[in-house]
């Protein structure tokens, strides 16, 4: 454990200095940090406040304002599900629901087994082919309750995805 | 991303001999195979699509010189992934994986047509072998996306190529700031994000504004749902938007630029980000750009995933790393923006105009479009409708003629509905105004509005208070919370309208919908607040009666809110399969076989699973 604090430190202090420590970076420097870790761990924000002398509230306050922000650790896969008015006129609405019910996992959390995180999105950019699921980075089109929940059925919970094009 | 044995540009003589250099270079018979990588051939694979095909080149040989490029989108995505072959571009469309090799023996290397990839007119049954030929494409004009589909957009040589930088090289080397800006205020051009707001007025004010540094922004955030231009344009284009910003900046005496994008488009981010690396090599970017003197550097802010960021001074709150809250109007960002200095910041596709605007003159775009709206813009056609897709139009065309002639009418043969223009803050226009002309001032008048320039077709299925139900549902999400009339007014509206579409609505509930609309719109911050109603407003403007038919009789018309329609079986059509007795989650369907099943209305809860599971549409809303 003690090793992998000191190369969290690293990794924060990496990105700090990659901005030159401008508090204005504070989000691309959040965002880095949380591709770094997959989410926002506590302690790496509070070395980021600390770092740049601003508030712990003032990171939080960005956290939480900022949907892309995760303060707890993602599931194996990810899961995106757009939402935006093409894709939710054409079903997906009740494809969020079934999942949620299904699932067992809110907008936004992991699913209990850990299997997946479950994120609906306003419009990935891709509505000439809704309604849209983005898994792991691959894009299904023209997706349906049926079709959803078999893909997500077939999800392995052992395999960890090969590192997803929404990753890079 | 490199680009590999140009060295840096001295001079704008430079980049014309390099441009001459590359096109000499270029055989204009030369083989190429161009593969469309926009978002909705990417969607259907088309990036396997590109790997076989480059496959395939790598295969022939070098006695061939064949190129396999992945481009920029094509504009109809409803027929992805298409391919185009030169010579000829030769459209193939619905282009699947075991096509390739079919294509590129018959094609690329045979020069015959693989007549079963073509393009099918629907009506007449016509092929078509280019985009010309395709009703899609005729009434369309490119200028922003003149480049995507064409070049490589990774390809640095291939935009100068293309004519890229020469506006850049004309403004600095043979332009006056001051002429810049003449040129841009002669041409007319509107923010292309959705306000409106003549371009070249607000560089000058922001040229004209005490205080140092100036800074320069692209807005990336492409928020508004059933939207995609801007990214289209980001990712198939990129170099088109450095350059404006460029030219602009110069215009407007600004060292520093931003480009702030979306954080759900990655690719975009990447694609820009390639973009600036190979402009600062060759010195289109950077210090002293082609030894002019002058100087420009852009940075790429990712967003968040925050809609209200798209408002200009909540993107620059987000830019100086707080939440994206907006400020009052009143304070102007050309004034005081960014770190409190003047700012200038104009939209994606606003900035990808200019370098044309430059080459050709103002005169030029002015003379397309209306009097008021010059020049064309990009719709992202999409819904209900045949051709979905990216569209560019002149100003000034018929609502009617983009859904029916480039959009090739409704799907499914069903009747059209409305239409619904300008994202979150616009509105649904139907069927009695479609000879309406699309510009600035005539949407807005039909209280709708121009917006980004998501154009999203309904039919006669869909329910009106349900699509300002969703609206507004995205926009109480989405509102910071900052101002109390936003915050507050968008939950009790949404309450309301939640509770119409329940069949709980009562009289008067219309009326309560219009106050409350009235009075965020004198109140509310900022704009996401003060259009906020505009869903409701324009639904129950033009669609009263399916408010009333809610509200008053408990039913539903497009038959789209749950319990305020019933599931029944035509005993006709029904062949007594049982797959909907099976699948009814409450048991409430009965039926033996060869006998027509029943559904008991007291049991069923109105799910829809029989709806959908009926192989032969037996069960029918009513």
């Amino acid at each position: 454990m003690a090793e992998s604090k000191v190369a969290d430190e690293k990794l924060v202090d990496g990105i700090i200095d990659h901005y030159g420590g401008d508090e204005g970076m504070l989000i691309p420097m959040m965002q880095d940090l949380q591709a770094g870790c997959g989410y926002l761990p506590v302690d790496q924000l509070k070395r980021l406040a600390a770092r740049l002398e601003v508030p712990m509230s003032r990171l939080y306050a960005v956290a939480t304002f900022y949907a892309s922000f995760r303060l707890a650790p993602k599931g194996l896969h990810e899961v995106t599900l757009c939402v935006g008015t093409v894709c939710y006129l054409k079903g997906s609405g009740q494809i969020s629901e079934m999942i949620s019910k299904e699932f067992q996992v809110e907008g936004g959390g992991t699913t209990p087994d850990g299997l997946f995180s479950f994120r609906p999105v306003n419009c990935v950019g891709a509505c000439a082919v809704a309604p849209v699921m983005i898994v792991d980075g691959k894009y299904f089109n023209g997706i349906t309750l049926d079709s959803a929940r078999d893909i997500l059925r077939g999800l392995s919970p052992e395999e960890a995805p090969a590192e997803s094009e929404a990753q890079k | 991303m490199t680009v590999v044995g140009i060295e840096r540009l001295s001079t704008p003589a430079d980049l014309e001999r390099l441009r001459e250099d590359l096109r000499k270079r270029r055989d204009p018979a030369a083989k190429c195979v161009r593969v469309c990588i926009g978002p909705g051939c990417v969607a259907k694979g088309a990036m396997r699509l590109h790997e076989l095909f480059a496959e395939a080149v790598r295969q022939t040989g070098a006695e061939v010189a064949i190129e396999a490029k992945g481009v920029g989108c094509h504009g109809l995505c409803e027929r992805g992934p298409i391919v185009i072959v030169h010579p000829g571009n030769i459209f193939y469309q619905r282009v699947e994986e075991p096509d390739v090799a079919e294509i590129f023996r018959e094609t690329v290397l045979g020069g015959r047509v693989v007549e079963r990839l073509l393009y099918e007119d629907p009506a007449s049954g016509e092929r078509a072998r280019t985009a010309d030929g395709i009703p899609f494409y005729k009434a369309q004009q490119r200028i922003a996306l003149a480049h995507c589909g064409v070049i490589n957009p990774a390809s640095l040589e291939d935009y100068i190529a293309a004519g890229g930088y020469s506006a850049l090289a004309k403004a600095l080397a043979t332009m006056m700031p001051e002429q810049v800006l003449e040129e841009v205020e002669r041409s007319g051009l509107r923010g292309r994000g959705g306000g409106g707001f003549p371009t070249g007025r607000k560089w000058r004010s922001c040229r004209d504004a005490a205080g140092e540094p100036k800074y320069v922004i692209c807005n990336g955030d492409e928020g508004d749902p059933g939207a995609f231009m801007d990214r289209v344009v980001m990712e198939g284009d990129p170099h088109a938007v450095l350059e404006g910003m460029v030219i602009g900046a110069y215009a407007i005496g600004s060292r520093q630029g931003y480009i702030y994008v979306r954080n759900e488009y990655p690719l975009s981010v990447e694609r820009l980000k390639g973009a600036i690396g190979q402009a600062r090599e060759l010195g289109l970017l950077g210090e002293d750009i082609l030894s002019t003197g002058f100087s420009f550097d852009i940075r790429i802010n990712r967003g968040g995933g925050a809609f209200v960021c798209g408002e200009s001074t909540a993107l620059m709150a987000s830019l100086e790393g707080r939440p994206g809250e907006p400020r009052a109007k009143y304070v102007h960002t050309v004034e005081h923006g960014l770190h409190d200095k003047p700012t200038n910041l104009n939209n994606v596709e606003t900035w990808a105009n200019v370098p044309t605007i430059i080459n050709r003159g103002g005169e030029w775009f002015a003379a397309i479009g209306t009097e008021k709206s010059t020049g064309t813009k990009v719709f992202s056609l999409v819904g209900d409708v045949v051709n979905t897709g990216l569209v560019e139009i002149p100003m000034g065309i018929t609502l009617r003629r983009i859904i029916e002639e480039i959009g090739g009418g409704v799907k499914d043969g069903k009747a059209f509905k409305a239409v619904q223009t300008g994202g979150p803050s616009g509105g649904c226009i139907p069927a009695e105004h479609l000879d309406a002309q699309v510009d600035f001032d005539q949407l807005t008048k039909l209280g709708s509005m121009m917006g980004s320039g998501g154009m999203i077709v309904m039919d006669e299925d869909t329910c009106m208070v349900n699509v300002a139900k969703y609206f507004l549902n995205f926009l109480q999400d989405e509102s910071c919370g900052k101002c109390t009339p936003c915050r507050e007014g968008l939950a009790q509206m949404l309450y309301i309208l939640d509770r119409i579409t329940r069949g709980e609505g009562e009289p008067g509930d219309v009326e309560r919908l219009e106050a409350m609309a009235e009075l965020m719109e004198g109140t509310a911050l900022c704009a996401l607040g003060k259009t906020a109603a505009n869903p409701v407003l324009s639904t129950v403007r033009h669609f009263r009666d399916e408010y009333d038919a809610h509200i008053l009789d408990g039913r539903c018309p497009a038959k789209q809110c749950r319990g305020l329609f019933r599931y029944e079986i035509d005993a006709e059509a029904c062949k007594a399969c049982g797959l909907c007795k099976k699948h009814c989650p409450v048991d409430a369907i009965s039926g033996e076989k060869k006998v027509p099943h029943v559904i008991d209305q007291g049991k069923c809860t109105l799910c829809g699973t029989c709806f959908d599971k009926c192989p032969f549409g037996a069960v029918f809303k009513v």
